[in-house]
């Protein structure tokens, strides 16, 4: 029986350097992400705070960071009571140079609970975010779909994926 | 972005396409239980040929767990083309125009 878990590859046209920037800085993040400044001092054991709106919605823990090469945090998402039930969940980002022009990324989130609403609600969202961090990296401007404008609709989308998924 | 037409083309990769989606993280041996069960009729050989090509396409990732090899739908590059061609405001439209039709259909 297969867990709960999400796979999403991309090739960059970038240096790792500045993918990582791209995956830490909190004003990057916001650009591609929603919105969403996912803040932390990334060492391990550390908080990570997801604030959009200037308002922190969602709180997660360093587990891993060898920094140019792998980052991984638990995630707790905490915008809405359907998700604050569950224990948090675990996203790990790998970057591998291809010995081209490209990185490769990885994004695996996974530890997901059995059921979990937050697995529903973000099966649409990471496939998002990835184009929309590819095309800031590689063109200077982010997806208009994931821009900090679309904040409040992709929450609202998320948890009424979230509800219609208990069905 | 050749290699995802290229590779979407084939009735059978997006077959198996499907059937991660359903049940994402499958080993070769139960994607093709799984085949068999239903009624397809697709060999382990084709079955492991388009898997690779899918991979190659960037439309399946893998993640080894010890011998075995997981597949995942990674459906990025799809994404990305949705992106290049599908506006900002086009999207509600089309996804409201899709869940009308889901919704007509399946009442017949």
């Amino acid at each position: 029986m297969s867990e709960l878990k999400f796979v999403y590859v991309t090739y960059i046209a970038t240096t790792p350097e500045k993918l990582w920037q791209a995956l830490t800085d909190g004003a990057f993040t916001r650009r591609y992400w929603f919105g969403t400044a996912v803040e932390s001092d990334w060492s391990p054991g550390s908080r990570v705070t997801f604030r959009s709106d200037g308002e922190a919605h969602d709180t997660g823990e360093v587990l891993d960071c060898v920094p140019y090469r792998r980052l991984s945090y638990s995630w707790q998402v905490e915008f809405h009571e359907v998700f604050r039930r569950e224990r948090p969940s675990r996203v790990t980002f790998e970057l591998e140079p291809t010995g081209g022009a490209e990185v490769k990324l990885t994004v695996t989130h996974d530890e997901f609970e059995p059921g979990s609403k937050v697995h529903a609600a973000v099966s649409n969202g990471w496939p998002m975010i990835l184009s929309s961090l590819k095309s800031l990296l590689e063109t200077g401007h982010a997806s208009t779909l994931t821009s900090p404008e679309q904040a409040r609709g992709a929450r609202e989308r998320a948890i009424a994926l979230a509800e219609s998924s208990a069905a | 972005m050749d290699d995802v037409f290229r590779a979407l083309a084939d009735a059978s990769r997006r077959e198996l396409l499907d059937r991660l989606y359903a049940h994402n993280g499958q080993t070769l041996n139960e994607l093709c239980a799984r085949l068999a069960a239903s009624g397809a009729s697709m060999t382990r050989q084709a079955v492991s040929k388009h898997l690779a090509i899918l991979e190659g396409a960037n439309l399946v990732a893998t993640v080894r767990r010890g011998r075995e090899k997981l597949h995942y739908l990674n459906p990025v590059p799809i994404h990305d083309i949705a992106e290049r061609w599908i506006g900002k405001y086009e999207r509600h439209r089309l996804s409201a125009l899709a869940e009308l039709k889901r919704g007509l259909e399946a009442k017949k």
